[in-house]
């Protein structure tokens, strides 16, 4: 009898921390089984960030360390020096890339670095316990914007996608969503092209998941996934920025 | 006899040392006065098979050298005062990970920006450390460009050895002079594919041979966090048995005793033959790490010393180590300039003429 659905190599199997509904989880499987498809879990190098996914490395069968926070970019760039030829890629949040770390994720693709960063964007800063991040969208509440985030008192969110994608090192930027089955298999296509850029050295790779924190939006799962198709992806739009050719 | 001397410039040979001891990795932000090193190694590491990457801030430049040594790399760090506070967020990790680094404090005078002469006001940052503490960077202050090198040469091992970072304090004056020196043959570079099994904790792909390797500065479990200061400190313990080292000249009948470090130590020596003129002793402790700070030379102190006089470039800083080491025997004395400004071998004769005829 054949299985219909298992573990991949690429997790092992614990339980994570994550809350109920989050999409961490899918994120990690799908990059986790793109590395398994294209044989490179063994030459694969993560960086996790700070934040709720700092545990990423319990679940991820790879080898990782541990990033101060906002630094995973350059702490990328020094491992990709010593091993080339590996994959190597970041796993960061919201407050870790878009707001601690900009300086380095805009340098990262600004050297046109060969790797690929995954990046999750769930409108708050979840570990800390629901805060304004600069992906917030006008109007949602958090526990530092209580009556909802102001364009007067905050600015407009930050589109990290259509930034790097201005960046001429960029090679691959894509926003992708986790919020149906569908988008699910888009996001997989996305993390596979993402590594192949890398894998042929076209230069630096990025794709942005739109992800649920149920928890700290103070919504159900269910209700979690609705907003992330009805509030983020308006102003988040989806699909690819940028892809340079894969030389063959 | 062939003479293998160079006349080099104290950040060139740095360099050149550094790249000789085994580093291939070199990440850097452009500061004064360490300038020529990020430059040297900008012009030589590609050539070497290293690699050299311009950083776009202190940040991540530490951040990069981390990398490369958590991947299993010997990596370089240098920058100056300003720079390595910036840095005291990576280092902290780094020692928090048990990661090991060789960085370059070419430092100058403080606070804030400071000013660009050389200055030694970032001995509480070397020896107190920046970051969330309890922990150690290993600190070494050499006096010359040549002990510079002796100390880079072995400096890759000790890190190694301890798992830990490693930092040479050497003022600007060391990095902006030139001295003939003798940069030893370089060691075997180590092939990409070696880091691997030579650095069992390395981040290198699992290859699906072995368990992946996770390198972690969170301990969620106060237990936990615990346990591993608690063995860290047992290392640390193990370093001031085995790396403490100093040099002491003429304590015995010493009417003074100098305390000295990097090149303020050389205008130190200076002013002890003059006041052998005057007919007035004076012995140096020239520590040369300074953590571990060599407490124990002070036990060599001649019973009939008058006092012992702290020299430096800071606002009495060293003195702090001196007093420790000291331990109420000797009336302690200060002797500093700040901001960039030197000492003269005239001004620490007088300084010391003085000190002897009160007490």
């Amino acid at each position: 009898m054949l299985p219909l659905f298992e573990y991949t190599k690429g997790m092992r199997e614990e339980h994570t921390s994550y809350c109920p509904g989050c999409t961490h989880g899918i994120a990690h499987r799908l990059i986790m089984e793109a590395l398994c498809e294209r044989g490179e879990l063994g030459r694969a190098i993560g960086v996790v960030p700070i934040g709720c996914s700092i545990v990423a490395h319990n679940y991820m069968n790879v080898d990782m360390c541990e990033s101060m926070h906002g630094r995973a970019p350059a702490i990328a760039s020094g491992i990709k020096r010593v091993h080339p030829d590996n994959i190597v890629f970041t796993y960061q949040g919201d407050g870790d890339l878009a707001s601690i770390g900009t300086g380095e994720i805009i340098h990262a693709a600004h050297r046109g670095e060969n790797f690929t960063t995954f990046f999750i964007n769930n409108a708050v800063y979840g570990m800390t316990g629901g805060q304004m991040a600069p992906t917030t969208l006008i109007g949602q509440k958090t526990t530092t914007t209580a009556g909802g985030r102001s364009e007067a008192a905050n600015g407009k969110p930050l589109r990290m996608a259509e930034i790097i994608a201005t960046i001429e090192s960029a090679a691959f930027v894509e926003r992708v969503s986790l919020d149906s089955p569908a988008n699910v298999r888009k996001a997989k296509k996305a993390t596979l092209r993402a590594l192949e850029t890398q894998k042929a050295g076209v230069g630096f790779s990025f794709v942005e998941f739109l992800s649920t924190c149920p928890t700290n939006w103070g919504l159900s799962p269910i209700a979690s996934l609705e907003w992330l198709r009805t509030d983020m992806i308006p102003y988040y739009p989806l699909g690819n920025f940028k892809t340079k050719e894969i030389g063959r | 006899m062939t003479d293998n001397r160079q006349l080099l410039k104290g950040n060139e040979a740095f360099a050149e040392a550094a790249i000789a001891a085994g580093c291939r990795y070199y990440f850097g932000y452009p500061i004064t006065p360490q300038n020529e090193l990020t430059e040297y190694m900008s012009r030589v590491l590609p050539s070497v098979g290293g690699s050299f990457v311009q950083a776009e801030s202190e940040l991540a430049a530490i951040s990069m050298a981390y990398g490369a040594a958590a991947a299993g790399g010997r990596a370089l760090i240098s920058s100056s005062s300003p720079g390595i506070a910036l840095m005291q967020e990576g280092i902290s990790f780094l020692c928090s990970a048990n990661i090991p680094m060789v960085l370059l404090n070419v430092s100058r005078g403080g606070p804030g920006v400071g000013g660009i002469q050389p200055g030694q006001a970032d001995y509480f940052l070397a020896t107190r450390v920046g970051g969330i503490v309890d922990y150690h960077t290993l600190v070494y202050a050499p006096a010359s460009i040549q002990e510079s090198i002796n100390i880079l040469m072995q400096a890759y091992e000790t890190a190694e050895k301890y798992r830990n970072p490693l930092m040479l304090l050497v003022d600007g004056m060391l990095g902006q002079m030139m001295e003939p020196v003798v940069v030893p043959d370089g060691v075997e570079t180590i092939p990409t594919t070696d880091l691997h099994a030579l650095n069992p904790w390395a981040v290198t792909g699992h290859r699906g041979s072995r368990e992946r390797r996770v390198i972690r500065s969170l301990r969620l479990k106060p237990d936990e966090l615990e346990r591993s200061i608690e063995e860290r400190g047992e290392k640390y313990a193990r370093a001031e048995i085995e790396l403490t080292s100093y040099e002491a000249i003429d304590l015995d009948g010493a009417e003074i005793v100098f305390v000295a470090f990097g090149s303020t130590s050389r205008i130190v020596k200076e002013s002890l033959t003059a006041l052998k003129r005057m007919r007035i002793k004076g012995g140096l402790i020239r520590p040369i790490t300074l953590w571990p700070f060599p407490y124990r030379a002070f036990d060599g102190i001649d019973k009939r010393t008058k006092a012992v006089v702290s020299v430096e470039l800071s606002k009495g800083q060293l003195i702090q180590d001196v007093k420790l080491g000291v331990n109420g025997r000797f009336p302690v004395k200060l002797i500093h300039r700040t901001g960039g400004m030197l000492l003269t071998p005239e001004e620490i004769v007088a300084a010391a003429k003085n000190i002897s005829e009160v007490n």
